[in-house]
């Protein structure tokens, strides 16, 4: 056959040959052990060598963890129970929990409240993260950060709702003008925003009382929900701001973009916690003298600049990346500059930059735990202080290290897994 | 002026006039002395060898670059330095590019109601009916709801072109419309523009396509190291050219 | 009408400053202007009546004054006595040495744990995904506080290594790990030893000299001399003679227990150690990811080109794949220094001594010169992260691929 076929230059196929298995060799569980575990002698050594360092971890971390003691009331009656046993006292997580996850001066019956926000945090984030959710559920997320500060911070219902009702006559007027002017529509919004806020901070205080939960002072606030607040408040706040610095450094008039570069060089060149000791000594001495606002609203200011710069270098790229088309085609049309940016060029940029600003969130949600520096009571703050300094559980250091790293790898894990989920849909979307 | 109109058989009505214009990029000097009348209802073809100025040319009209040196009116309004004139041009100038620059993240009917909604404040119903009329003209209208990175390039095109029609403009400027596009898509294209200038569509054209020029045009302009060559009808242009530069840019684009 | 002409030349309204293209950016800008001087005032302002206030003023005195508190980890001469200047100085060679340690050992990790990510060998390269994932996603204060904890409350203490039935030994007699640090020997340089250092850095050179010589060859005859076993031989063997020629000049101080403590050797102290180590797992993880997309990054068509000239594996390595991939993948790595040397400053969570914790930390207290403590920290760290960036555009220029 095969002789003909080279002998004869015309050839037409009458039968197609079908499918067929692979040889046995280059296929299955055997193959695959053969090519990725022992395809050659170094290979063997190396998986060999693997396989001892997981044998070596195993060992010693599983007993560790699965003879542990979960119901002693201090380290002594633990070691007692262990009699000597290489095991972990467990119990200092199940006897110290509340304080682990919501500091020490949080009133215990109120443990709820922070509870319930965080459980509500995920329906408010959902309809952000994942596109094909129902869009009402964004009206969740809109009135979400008013149901948090009731529910963390305590208080009058009225409080938040009065300022919900102020951001909302501000959203009308500026929806009204923003056809005509978007610059005169925004300005306008939050006059209109700030003059209702101011009016019914007259009205609220009168309804101090009514629809409360018991008031809980920011410095009560600690442990992981510590660092939950100051990670979720900062990445909101940071980015309308990284936006606003992008843009700038991206402008052409000369002073705007220098007033940003040096803003964000200067953020960007100092480590964070120089910025916390801003916050913690220095802040004060530029704020007009008398007012005392607590430390963590100040230290909320200072890592949000911190995180606002990082994200205006995201944004930045993703400008940079969008085809100079975009811009002339806006122009072509007729469409100024704020349109250009709401509509057309922002959505854009900030849909390219979307992983990057999940890894600046992941960052900056471990740096949180730097506030413990400058002593307040987050996670870290709580280990290294009340629990570690008691009589009761001095000495018991792995399990209270494991259960933070748990608890911070469990959040940037799963952030960091839902950022390289959404490279790879936006790598496959509308092309 | 009038004279030169009614030799090019078209309205005496002037649409854009170019006085003495002359733009640099840098030291580079890109488009020197340009002097162009268009009338009302003309279809000019702007051909020349790359870098020669011509896409500069048109798009210096809608101030997409600026120049330095010399007059542009457009319908009658200065293109100054002023905010609202340049505005009042580019909302009156539709402009088609190569490279389609369709809006990706906005769904075909989006980018035909975006600049009607926000530039001329139509309401949003009357904008989606005028962009499902031009979308039925390009004859895409069962497209409305895709993406444009689901078209192929030369229904993004024509997406383009229908984008521009629906501010109601009353010139429209191509840079090479079907320079990015497979061969077999930029019939349709043609087609469209054929179809819109003899609809009396003041058009400049920016292309390669000579068979469009001859078709449609009725007049052409040749182009060369940022000055205006020659001009002339389109029989006259391709049959008997008089300056040598036109003759080798012809030989070398109808050559084979 | 030879210049650009326009209706209203010469005649100036007020809404052109809103309306011209030619002044609403000054308008914008000046109005930028205004903003940014009204807040520089308003905290001028406020600084100055905030100060007044506290009866204080912005001084830098202080830093000539003593400082009054013993530092133990010092490359330079240092006593209580020194002045809180000496104290930042100290802090600031810390800073670099513990940053510099951290950079070297990271990018070894980082290269190791990246490439070996890329192993085809499944285990070795899931065991890397584990080493990455694990690391970044903790926060390194945890890290640096975890590490910290194992050299101070786990290792045993000094006293544990003496008598006939101690519970803890010496590594091969040299090292001691302990409690209080971890004693390695220390070199000691005798005379001629000078000499022997002396061939080792002409060995580098010839070395090179070596390399460049052999590819010039091949260049001009298209023949290629052995590179590997004369780079080792050269690297090494001058320098070996030399030294028993020279009778064995440097030796070694082997640290002793002496009492209840170590003498001798050199004493590594636990927070430098931990700091050390936590940085470099902690960055070499985030750089194991550099290195990864730095080497996926250069296509497959790459490689596959590279093979079908007839080029081997490591030389397709060697000649187009690296060459390619470093391009790649040094800009992140630099960035990943900067950020090594600005994480250095959690060394205040172990007190370890680095500028933070001294000019920062224990001289801000002391002092109570917050402003200016602060202010030239923050001088400190700019001027640092300036210079990397600045390096690092002088690279990226000189290796940016020539383009049209």
């Amino acid at each position: 056959m095969s002789d003909t076929h080279a002998a004869s230059v015309p050839y037409v196929r009458d039968t197609m040959l079908p499918q067929n298995a692979p040889p046995s060799t280059a296929q299955g569980p055997v193959k695959w052990v053969r090519e990725s575990l022992f395809s050659s002698i170094p290979y063997t050594i190396l998986t060999l060598a693997a396989l001892y360092v997981i044998y070596l971890i195993l060992s010693g971390f599983l007993p560790w963890l699965l003879g542990g003691v979960w119901t002693t009331s201090n380290i002594r009656e633990c070691r007692e129970v262990l009699d000597g046993a290489q095991a972990g006292c467990f119990s200092v997580l199940t006897e110290r929990w509340n304080q682990l996850l919501f500091g020490i001066a949080y009133p215990q019956d109120g443990y709820w409240r922070p509870t319930a926000a965080f459980v509500l945090l995920f329906v408010a984030v959902a309809p952000v993260l994942f596109g094909n959710l129902p869009r009402w559920l964004i009206l969740f997320t809109v009135l979400y950060p008013f149901i948090a500060f009731w529910l963390i911070w305590g208080g009058s219902l009225f409080v938040p709702l009065s300022a919900l009702l102020a951001a909302l006559i501000g959203y009308v007027i500026y929806s009204r003008i923003v056809k005509k002017s978007f610059a005169g529509a925004f300005f306008a919004g939050l006059l209109a925003g700030g003059v209702a806020w101011v009016v019914f901070s007259f009205i609220t205080p009168q309804l101090s009382g009514v629809l409360a939960l018991e008031p809980v002072a920011s410095r009560n606030m600690g442990g992981f929900m510590l660092n939950m607040i100051l990670g979720v408040i900062c990445v909101s706040l940071s980015l309308p701001l990284g936006i606003l610095l992008a843009l700038g450094r991206q402008s052409s008039l000369p002073i705007i973009k220098l007033i940003c570069v040096v803003f964000i060089e200067f953020i960007r060149g100092v480590p964070l916690i120089t910025l916390l000791f801003v916050a913690n000594v220095v802040l004060a001495y530029f704020l007009p003298p008398g007012t005392n606002f607590d430390l963590i609203l100040r230290v909320i200011i200072m890592i949000t600049m911190f995180a606002s710069a990082y994200i205006a270098e995201v944004i930045r790229g993703g400008l940079a990346a969008l085809p100079r088309g975009q811009y002339e085609a806006a122009d072509s049309l007729g469409l100024d500059y704020a349109q250009a940016m709401r509509l057309i060029i922002l959505p854009q940029a900030l849909k390219i930059s979307i992983p990057g600003i999940v890894n600046v969130a992941v960052g900056l949600f471990k740096d949180t735990t730097l506030v413990s520096i400058i002593s307040m009571f987050d996670l870290v703050g709580m280990i290294r202080g009340p629990i570690l300094a008691s009589t009761d559980w001095n000495g018991v250091y792995w399990e209270l290290w494991g259960f933070a790293a748990l608890l911070f790898f469990v959040v940037c894990y799963g952030i960091s897994q839902y950022s390289q989920w959404l490279e790879r849909q936006l790598q496959t979307d509308h092309h | 002026m009038a004279e030169q109109a009614q030799a090019l058989n078209v309205s005496n009505e002037v649409a854009i006039s170019i006085e003495n214009m002359n733009k640099w990029y840098g030291t580079f000097h890109v488009l020197r002395d340009i002097d162009l009348t268009v009338y009302r209802g003309e279809r000019i073809v702007i051909a020349g060898p790359s870098g020669s100025g011509k896409s500069t040319l048109i798009r210096c009209i809608n101030a997409l670059e600026e120049h330095q040196k010399g007059r542009i009116e457009v319908d009658g309004t200065v293109l100054s330095s002023d905010v609202k004139n340049i505005d009042k041009i580019r909302s009156e100038v539709g402009m088609c590019f190569q490279h389609f620059n369709l809006f990706p993240h906005l769904t075909i009917l989006e980018n035909c109601t975006l600049a009607p909604i926000w530039v001329r404040k139509t309401p949003k119903k009357e904008a989606e009916e005028i962009a499902m009329h031009f979308l039925e003209k390009v004859k895409i209208p069962d497209q409305a709801d895709k993406y444009p990175g689901q078209l192929s390039g030369g229904q993004q095109q024509r997406v383009a072109i229908a984008r521009s029609l629906c501010m109601r403009p009353r010139i429209m400027l191509f840079d090479e419309p079907t320079s990015a596009l497979d061969p077999e898509m930029i019939k349709e294209v043609l087609d469209t523009m054929v179809e819109l200038a003899e609809e009396g569509m003041t058009m400049l054209c920016v292309t390669h396509e000579m068979g469009f020029a001859r078709q449609v045009a009725n007049r052409v302009i040749f182009m060369d190291e940022g000055q205006i060559v020659e001009q002339n009808e389109p029989e006259e242009f391709f049959n008997n050219p008089q300056s040598p530069r036109t003759k080798l840019f012809l030989s070398q684009i109808l050559g084979h | 009408m030879t210049t650009m002409s326009d209706p209203q030349q010469g005649s100036f309204r007020l809404s052109m400053l809103l309306n011209d293209t030619r002044y609403r950016s000054y308008t914008f800008q000046f109005i930028a202007l205004i903003l940014l001087i009204a807040l520089m005032a308003f905290l001028g302002i406020n600084l100055v009546r905030n100060l007044a206030e506290a009866g204080l003023n912005i001084s830098y005195g202080f830093l000539n004054v003593p400082a009054g508190y013993d530092i133990n980890q010092s490359l330079i001469d240092y006593n209580s006595q020194s002045s809180n200047l000496r104290a930042a100085m100290v802090g600031i060679i810390n800073t670099l040495l513990v940053a510099f340690l951290a950079c070297i050992t990271a990018t070894i990790l980082g290269v190791i744990a990246g490439v070996a990510r890329l192993s085809k060998n499944w285990l070795v390269s899931k065991l890397m995904s584990v080493y990455v994932e694990i690391f970044r996603n903790i926060p390194v204060l945890i890290w640096i506080l975890m590490i910290y904890t194992l050299m101070t409350a786990v290792l045993p203490a000094p006293n544990q290594f003496r008598g006939d039935n101690a519970t803890s030994s010496m590594l091969f007699d040299a090292f001691a790990f302990t409690n209080r640090g971890i004693y390695i020997p220390a070199p000691v340089w005798g005379p001629g030893s000078m000499i022997v250092v002396a061939t080792f850095i002409l060995s580098i050179v010839a070395t090179i000299i070596y390399r460049r010589y052999a590819v010039s060859l091949l260049f001009r005859t298209g023949k290629l001399l052995p590179m590997g076993w004369p780079t080792i031989a050269i690297l090494l063997v001058p320098s070996i003679l030399i030294f028993f020629i020279m009778g064995s000049p440097i030796a070694l101080d082997y640290p002793e227990l002496k009492g209840f403590n170590f003498r001798g050797g050199l004493q590594i102290g636990a927070p430098l150690i931990a700091l050390w180590l936590a940085l470099s797992v902690y960055t070499g993880a985030f750089i194991a990811e550099n290195v990864r997309a730095g080497i996926q990054a250069i296509s497959k068509g790459q490689t596959e080109a590279a093979s079908s000239l007839g080029l081997r594996p490591k030389r397709v390595m060697n000649l187009v794949v690296l060459p390619q991939a470093l391009r790649v993948i040094i800009p992140p790595l630099i960035s990943q220094y900067l950020n090594i040397t600005k994480n250095s400053s959690l060394a205040i969570a172990v007190g370890y001594a680095d500028i933070t914790a001294t000019l920062g930390g224990i001289t801000l207290n002391q002092t109570g010169r917050a402003i200016e403590c602060v202010l030239l920290l923050m001088l400190f760290y700019l001027t640092i992260s300036l210079s990397i960036s600045a390096i690092m555009n002088v690279y990226n220029n000189s290796v940016s691929l020539k383009e049209r």
